[in-house]
């Protein structure tokens, strides 16, 4: 079980769980502790290598490089946070419903989270965000209904199973409504394991839009997304690496934070959980 | 016996049927006429008219929607609006490069998976198992495209080993970075599940036994164990195949390697309908398909799953 005692104990988790702090802290106070504005040109300095003034560089019309990735850290944390969030309460909800009802309902769902499992999830998230106009709110909207099956399959097993327990048959007998059992006698049964496969989920979310912003489908220039810059910078490999190098890492390192965070958490918690 | 196989495949079916449903509603959801958003803007009007019939344009969803079958099922998935040429011809020259590429990506992947694997699991616990826990998770972690370039960078632009892009004359010097780069999150993958699997098999009492007899810990390992290990890593192989369609994407963008996800892209910059619902179609499709396969494969492989029929 995850008590505080277990995590003040792992100090790896405690290093982890600093970080992501940190992250936050950085992508909240962006616009404070940008050393230049991250849309300001300067075209005395174009693509200067890293140098005291410009820590990460500048790009082809001079902005500063590190107040970009600084600020693209906001779009990145906000994006996978409220993609993991909504689509786990939508997997939630649907595998509470399938796993608690059975029968047909069940049937219903299981299909149509299959057909959505059946897509290999980018290419299904590209066909649903050239529909809409490109932005911070059809990106949400594509991950979302790419990323929700998953949830929604691991909830519908545990509801199957915790429904099957005794206290919701005395639930049941006492005269609770079905909203009543699933929400305040199931649903907490399922909290500490959204919790981990929420966690074990943002790190792919975050990656996922990268690989949205790159292929020009995200958040539009000249807003600085991690995947944009890097994609903008691509052609410049040669002459300017920098450009490429610091953004791909800020994606790699977030994702690596949370990624880690979500499994130390899962193995504390029960390693056999698979998301 | 014979059930399994039947009922795995039938099982596909409404899989399949699904699909074109919601390629058909994201068609439907385009900005703009449906007929134009199959055959480009540009199309003659003689043929939009035909299309039209076929489709069925003033019948009700459910009509449109079979025509809408009839046509993927003769092949075809509309013209290009960019070079008027058609989708389902460009995809069946590109999707061999990119099997090609999926191929290497899957024996690089393996490889590296497997050996990783089983060397955590033979330490398990030491520090060449954290490293390796490390080394995974950041497999895991490192977008795709970004690996690529760090790729071309270090390789072509640095020492100037490999080629940076391109399929060249199809040796296999032009496959080495896009495929790596492809296979690299589902090596850190494969480790990982390797490492576990491997542990459960090295838990069992015919291990003891292996080891009680005195065999040395590598023939143990080799011999006894990574048979059983095989089963499960066997199956993730191939349902991998699904990840690398998704990488592929980037991949062959980044290399300029001319297959399907590359089609995609370009067909995303230019807001290529046809192409990119082509795309999308073939895309699962073809997941689909390899899925079936890997579930054909594995009760073949493993009798328990055929004979409990699950």
């Amino acid at each position: 079980m995850i008590t505080k005692q277990a995590f003040a104990k792992n100090k790896t988790l405690l290093i982890v769980t600093s970080l992501i702090i940190v992250l936050f802290a950085i992508a909240v106070f962006a616009p404070v502790i940008i050393p230049y504005h991250h849309l300001q040109t300067d075209l005395d300095h174009l693509k200067e290598p890293p140098s005291a003034s410009h820590w990460f560089g500048t790009d082809t019309v001079g902005r500063d490089i590190l107040s970009r990735v600084i600020y693209g850290s906001r779009f990145s944390l906000l994006i996978g946070f409220s993609t993991t969030l909504l689509s786990l309460c939508l997997g939630l909800l649907v595998g509470l419903l399938a796993g608690y009802f059975g029968g047909k309902v069940d049937a219903c769902f299981t299909v149509i989270i299959d057909l959505f499992l059946a897509f290999p999830s980018l290419l299904l998230a590209i066909g649903i965000s050239v529909l809409l106009p490109p932005g911070l709110l059809s990106t949400i909207i594509a991950l979302c209904l790419v990323g929700w099956a998953s949830f929604a399959r691991l909830f519908r097993g545990i509801v199957f199973s915790v429904r099957q327990s005794i206290f919701v048959d005395a639930a049941k007998s006492i005269g609770c409504s079905h909203g009543r059992i699933l929400f305040s006698h199931i649903l907490p049964h399922c909290i500490p394991l959204a919790v981990i496969a929420a966690s074990l989920k943002v790190g792919g979310f975050i990656l996922s839009e990268s690989a949205l912003s790159f292929l020009g489908l995200g958040v539009q220039p000249p807003l600085p997304t991690w995947g944009s810059m890097v994609s903008l910078s691509r052609s410049y490999l040669p002459s300017a690496p920098w450009m490429v190098f610091f953004p791909g890492g800020a994606i790699a390192l977030t994702v690596f934070v949370f990624n880690l965070f979500g499994e130390l958490l899962r193995d504390m918690f029960d390693p056999s959980i698979k998301v | 016996m014979k059930y399994y196989y039947v009922k795995r495949i039938f099982l596909a079916v409404p899989t399949l049927v699904g699909i074109t449903c919601i390629t058909f509603m994201l068609l439907h959801a385009l900005p703009g006429d449906p007929v134009q958003g199959l055959v480009g803007e540009r199309a003659d009007p003689q043929v939009m008219q035909q299309i039209r019939k076929e489709l069925g344009t003033d019948k009700s969803i459910l009509g449109q929607y079979s025509g809408y079958v009839k046509l993927i099922i003769r092949g075809q998935l509309g013209r290009s609006y960019y070079t008027n040429r058609n989708v389902s011809e460009d995809l069946a020259d590109k999707l061999p490069n990119t099997i090609r590429l999926a191929c290497a990506a899957m024996v690089f992947s393996a490889s590296l998976g497997l050996i990783l694997g089983i060397l955590m699991a033979m330490f398990q616990g030491s520090l060449w198992d954290r490293i390796g826990f490390f080394i995974s998770t950041s497999g895991i972690s490192i977008p795709v495209f970004w690996v690529g370039l760090l790729f071309i960078y270090v390789f072509s632009f640095r020492w100037q080993i490999l080629p940076p892009s391109g399929m060249g004359d199809g040796s296999l010097l032009f496959l080495i970075l896009p495929a790596s780069t492809l296979g690299l999150s589902s090596a850190a993958y494969l480790a990982r599940i390797t490492r576990a699997s491997m542990l459960e098999v090295l838990s069992q009492p015919y291990i003891k036994t292996a080891q009680a007899k005195g065999l040395k810990k590598s023939a143990v390992v080799l011999k006894h164990a990574l048979k059983n290990t095989l089963i499960p890593v066997i199956t993730l192989i191939g349902l991998d195949f699904g990840s690398y369609l998704n990488g592929s994407v980037l991949t062959e963008t980044i290399f300029g390697w001319d297959g399907i996800g590359r089609y995609a892209v370009e067909g995303i910059f230019r807001r290529d309908y046809p192409v990119i619902m082509g795309c999308v179609l073939v895309g699962a499709t073809l997941f689909v398909l390899v899925n079936l396969l890997v579930d054909l494969l594995y009760g073949f492989f493993d009798p328990r799953i055929r004979h409990t029929g699950q």
